[in-house]
């Protein structure tokens, strides 16, 4: 398969218009099931994401953890998120989490853009980041609920997590796939990934005694291209943040869509108003004024006549 | 002070051009408004204030992203400089403010202008209440506007101008307040050029050469007129009349006092 057929635009950011070629072509939405169960935090996908996308290496800090990093970076794009969490009877459950771009059905990051093109989601779901069109805003990074992209001052761009969306484009699974070893990490279309997440679920709460096992896809997004199995969904929030109602600020949706376009119209209207002004009330000149012959009263004393 | 009252040029001619520098010339008939460097201020920030709207425009609606980032430079250019041509504006407008103050205090009678701007604006009310002194209400509200409006401009602009150090929610609320501020300002600049030009003829002189001709003053400020001159602004207007019959103008009245 080539890029051209697989990475078909569904959405570009700031762009007016309709998106050229949407939907020419149907190709299945792919996902990326990360099975927290299954997990052991062997940072395997962490160095294949570094290795894939050739970034450079930085140095660490030694926190006592595991954790490799605080967070992910620009140049980090994949973090497992090593958490110690206390459970009600005492016992300690170390949840892993694997941390990187949604890839949301409704990317928060591609509705805060304002640069045409720098942000497109493409018909598979993948949600990509075109850094020659970025300006450098970082609209993205408030817009996204997971606080994913991340700036890089010396080149004044955003960076994220791009499903490898090279490898993807050439048929190939994700290198952070490739690399798994437990098979904690599975790909293909959304709809094999949620059945297959489904089953895994029903596994944790029969036989495993996961009473509140479930599949993290939220919908207050959309659903996401990433979906997690986790043993409690209730309460994502103990993977690390992992937000149980994940939205994109109003301010970048009902404020950009609907106000600020009125608001302009609004502005306008003033241009209008003094041009209005011009035309039926004059200008107002200094006094006194030139002797002029007028009616009095006007057209309302003609008609009386 | 900019009220400072000079009724002519009394002073020698300076020989030396470059004494010239900061000097308004005032000639017979006319009175001096705006000294040089209230001129140059305002120049300073109206340039500045366009930078910022126009570069703040390409990022405001994707639709005329195209148009206007290429006459910054690009996408990244563009947001790279305008938070600066902000700086600026709230730079040279912050002088002004400075300069401005005392003359921009709200008093009883603005009270009383604002309720009857109906007849002002219909010209109903042909000359000002004569209590209206350097500046009117109307110039007043507008410029307390903008002080606000370039207050909320320069805190929501730092917060997004650094989001990492302000965070998710406060950017996303700043975004918000930042583009209100801007259509306010915008529609309030389409009101204050027209008045300047096409609306108040013999406005734009003030901002110009600095001066307006004894006619503009207690048309608009009689106020300020009689302060300035110690004479009735009713009367002058009388006399002016007395002459004009006298001898009716060839040219535009505005032009000829």
């Amino acid at each position: 398969m080539s890029d051209r057929k697989v990475l078909q635009i569904q959405q570009i950011s700031g762009h007016p218009g309709p998106i050229p070629g949407l939907g020419t072509q149907r190709e299945p939405v792919v996902c990326k099931l990360i099975d927290t169960t299954t997990c052991i935090g062997c940072k395997a996908c962490e160095v294949a994401c570094v290795e894939w996308n050739d970034m450079p290496f930085q140095e660490t800090t030694f926190d006592n953890t595991y954790q490799t990093m605080p967070d992910t970076t620009w140049n980090f794009w994949n973090l497992i998120k090593f958490n110690e969490h206390e459970t009600e009877d005492g016992a300690v459950q170390w949840l892993m989490r694997k941390h990187q771009c949604m890839h949301c059905a409704d990317p928060g990051c591609l509705r805060a853009c304002p640069a045409d093109g720098a942000i497109v989601q493409y018909t598979n779901g993948i949600v990509d980041f075109q850094q020659q069109y970025c300006i450098g805003c970082q609209f993205c990074v408030s817009g996204c609920p997971f606080n994913v992209p991340k700036f890089n001052n010396s080149t004044k761009k955003v960076y994220k997590c791009t499903l490898c969306s090279d490898r993807v484009g050439q048929g190939l699974e994700p290198a952070c796939i490739k690399a798994c070893p437990t098979g904690c990490l599975h790909f293909g279309t959304k709809e094999d990934m949620k059945a297959l997440a489904e089953t895994r679920v029903q596994q944790l709460q029969e036989h495993s005694g996961f009473k509140d096992a479930g599949v993290y896809d939220p919908e207050t997004i959309g659903g996401t291209s990433v979906i997690y199995v986790l043993h409690d969904a209730k309460n994502p929030e103990m993977y690390g943040g992992l937000p149980a109602k994940p939205r994109i600020p109003p301010s970048f949706t009902v404020w950009k869509d609907i106000f600020k376009p009125l608001g302009l119209f609004a502005s306008m209207m003033g241009l209008v108003g003094v041009v209005l002004h011009y035309v039926t009330q004059g200008p107002r000149r200094v006094q006194p004024q030139p002797p002029v012959k007028y009616e009095e009263g006007g057209i309302e004393s003609k008609k009386g006549e | 002070m900019a009220t400072r009252a000079e009724h002519f040029d009394r002073r020698p001619r300076p020989s030396n051009p470059i004494d010239q520098i900061g000097r308004t010339v005032v000639y017979e008939g006319e009175l001096m408004r705006h000294r040089a460097y209230t001129r140059f201020l305002h120049w300073s920030y109206g340039i500045f204030f366009f930078l910022a709207l126009l570069s703040g425009f390409g990022i405001y609606l994707p639709w005329i992203f195209a148009w206007f980032t290429p006459l910054f430079g690009g996408g990244a250019m563009t947001r790279l400089l305008h938070p600066w041509f902000g700086l600026g504006f709230v730079f040279f407008f912050g002088l002004q403010v400075l300069n401005w103050t005392s003359l921009m205090n709200w008093k009883p009678s603005d009270s009383k202008w604002m309720g009857r701007i109906r007849d002002y604006v219909t010209h109903r009310e042909t000359m000002e209440s004569e209590d209206v002194g350097f500046f009117n209400a109307g110039q007043k509200l507008m410029f307390w506007e903008i002080v606000i409006g370039s207050a909320v401009y320069l805190i929501t602009g730092v917060i997004m101008w650094f989001p990492a150090t302000f965070g998710r929610a406060l950017v996303s609320i700043s975004y918000v307040l930042h583009d209100i501020s801007a259509l306010i300002m915008l529609a309030g600049i389409f009101v204050h050029i027209y008045l300047s030009t096409f609306g108040e003829p013999g406005t734009i002189q003030a901002m110009t050469r600095g001066t307006v001709s004894e006619a503009w003053a207690w048309t608009h400020h009689p106020g300020w007129y009689r302060q300035l001159t110690g004479r009735d602004p009713y009367q002058s207007v009388e006399d002016a009349r007395e002459r004009l019959q006298e001898e009716p103008p060839q040219t535009d009245p505005t032009k000829a006092l």
